[in-house]
């Protein structure tokens, strides 16, 4: 907004716009010192680390760190774990949400409106609140200790926001697509699958990211439903670490940088669909 | 391929059943994911919720009936109580200053500068850092004697704080550590902004309007549909604040941490206390049912919402 209008008074324009770069310079720099020291810090040797005044240049420059934390648990396995889950709850999401949400968005039948209603009361009713039933359900299922408890339950609509969201877009395509194809005799599995599917690529891109992050940086989860080590992710494995008080801090900021980057990347590679589909679901209201 | 398998059974009932009672067959397969999750993931536990309620169970020794034992606990548990109180200073306070910078930052950088992209970018990845990563790295930051905080308030000639030993210092330091990951509601904000149509500012501009005067008078009220869902989705996340709680100052000092979700992790997987965690869990329920009813009925009739067609 601040740039947005040219007024009449090109003088305070030209101190508002340097203004504004300042702003934005003085908050990036605050908002990025956190990773920089994250960043640094997890070259640095236990002995720099407890220095100070503190500094900002690793000496000795010590990549090892990221070595002997990797290696002191088994993180090559908790990744492997956390890819596993993740990915499963992407493909859950990706195809049951969208499945559902064209049923509520598309199709005009009895009883639509009381299931819809049904989906918004626990739209903002989180997850959180039934641990501990569902812990007992998991139990007797036998499903404790086993990836089915993170896994299982989001191929069943894939959650009620992501439903939402994607009803939300599947009302923003026009229905005269749909007629045209009905007409060619393409039944409304056909119209969902090779119409609304394809067109919703980046609704379903934003969808699918926000499910990765929310399974990969998962906590809760992980440490009630899985027990034994070799069945953790990293945020289980990292949290286990950060208890033991015998594992230096070095090696805590390596390993926590670690489980950051592949995020970083995910974010990176992906920024193009990220930003175009929170526009598109019409989260801006 | 798909297709060929679901041709065939809607084609033979065309038959039998009217084009309404089809739509209605459809609509409800298309549906049945979620209703099957609702069933088995919703109503089931919470029925076994409200049934556990009323139970004393370790999970080793039998389930036992208590009556109301749990729930006339949660009435006189001072622990309780300060979790409840905890947990709501942290979401009266932390809301609304992260909805505040949020909406601050989204106005920086909705402009068209060259390189405006890398500002959008550092200013959102914070958000996307995995919990537990920045739980530990909060903890560094705020460490008394070699945290950097610290070192920049000596620097600048102030005294280190116990920013994690002392409890009103930890709330501060929980308030700080999530305002530093605003980035997706600040994004949310940006694509709201990014939505205002021109012709606005254009008449406020023929009115002679400051931009202060923009801001108060054409932004906030187009933006209020915004304001409102991140206002929602902000509360909802800060009563559930559990891992930097458990990893960072595990409730303390003084409990002055112990957030309800980390309160009702303790009770159900560290003293197994199922029949009060259970209680204790419906009373969260309530709290945000309760919540989101006073939010709706306050402030849904004041949000403004723009025809439709956008």
């Amino acid at each position: 907004m601040a740039l947005r209008k040219v007024s009449n008074k090109p003088g305070s324009e030209k101190a508002w716009h340097w203004f504004t770069i300042f702003l934005l310079f003085f908050f990036a720099v605050l908002m990025f010192i956190p990773f920089l020291w994250l960043l640094t810090s997890s070259f640095k040797t236990q002995n720099q680390i407890f220095q100070y005044p503190p500094s900002w240049i690793p000496n000795p420059f010590r990549p090892g760190n990221y070595v002997r934390a990797l290696t002191y648990k088994p993180f090559a396995l908790y990744f492997r774990n956390s890819m596993i889950i993740a990915t499963l709850n992407v493909i859950a999401v990706v195809f049951t949400a969208s499945f559902c949400a064209y049923g509520f968005a598309r199709i005009r039948f009895k009883g639509r409106e009381f299931w819809f209603g049904v989906v918004m009361a626990t739209l903002f009713l989180p997850y959180t609140i039934l641990i501990v039933p569902n812990f007992l359900i998991f139990t007797k299922l036998g499903w404790v200790n086993t990836f089915l408890p993170l896994t299982v339950p989001l191929f069943f609509g894939g959650g009620a926001f992501n439903i939402f969201l994607l009803r939300q877009f599947f009302r923003t395509i026009p229905e005269e697509l749909a007629d045209a194809a009905r007409i060619d005799g393409c039944t409304e599995f056909g119209i969902y699958w090779r119409i609304f599917l394809p067109l919703a690529k980046p609704a379903l891109i934003t969808v699918g990211i926000f499910t990765f992050l929310a399974a990969w940086n998962d906590l809760l989860g992980p440490i009630i439903y899985l027990r034994s080590p070799d069945k953790f992710t990293v945020a289980a494995g990292l949290a286990s670490f950060r208890s033991q008080t015998d594992i230096s801090w070095d090696l805590q900021l390596a390993a926590a940088t670690a489980m950051t980057v592949p995020v970083i990347l995910l974010f990176f590679f992906t920024q193009r669909y990220f930003i175009k589909g929170i526009v598109m679901t019409g989260l801006k209201g | 391929m798909i297709d060929a398998k679901t041709t065939t059974p809607a084609k033979t009932k065309a038959s039998r059943f009217s084009l309404a009672q089809r739509r209605t067959i459809v609509g409800y397969i298309f549906i049945t994911p979620f209703i099957l999750g609702f069933i088995f993931w919703f109503l089931t536990p919470a029925l076994v919720a409200a049934n556990l309620t009323f139970q004393k169970w370790n999970l080793i020794s039998a389930p036992r009936y208590i009556g109301f034992q749990n729930i006339e606990r949660l009435f006189n548990d001072p622990i309780l109580l300060q979790s409840l109180k905890s947990t709501l200073i942290y979401t009266f306070a932390s809301v609304p200053v992260g909805l505040i910078f949020a909406f601050f930052l989204a106005l920086l950088i909705n402009t068209q500068i060259p390189g405006i992209a890398i500002f959008r970018t550092i200013y959102f990845l914070p958000s996307i850092v995995p919990a537990v990563a920045g739980a530990l790295l909060w903890a560094w930051i705020f460490n008394t004697e070699f945290g950097l905080l610290n070192a920049a308030i000596r620097a600048l000639g102030g005294a280190k704080i116990a920013w994690l030993q002392e409890p009103s210092w930890a709330m501060i330091a929980f308030i700080i550590m999530s305002t530093w990951g605003v980035g997706g509601a600040m994004i949310i904000f940006l694509a709201g902004l990014q939505g205002i149509p021109d012709v606005y500012y254009e008449a406020a501009d023929l009115d002679g309007a400051g931009r202060w005067n923009k801001l108060v008078n054409v932004t906030i009220p187009l933006m209020s549909p915004v304001i409102f869902f991140n206002l929602i989705i902000g509360f909802i996340n800060s009563f559930q604040v559990f891992v930097q709680a458990l990893l960072m100052t595990n409730g303390g000092p003084q409990n002055s941490t112990l957030f309800l979700v980390l309160y009702i992790y303790r009770t159900a997987f560290q003293s197994t206390n199922m029949g009060y965690a259970a209680a204790l869990s419906w009373l969260l329920f309530f709290f945000l049912m309760i919540f989101s009813f006073i939010v709706f009925k306050v402030l849904g009739n004041r949000v403004y919402y723009e025809a439709p067609g956008n």
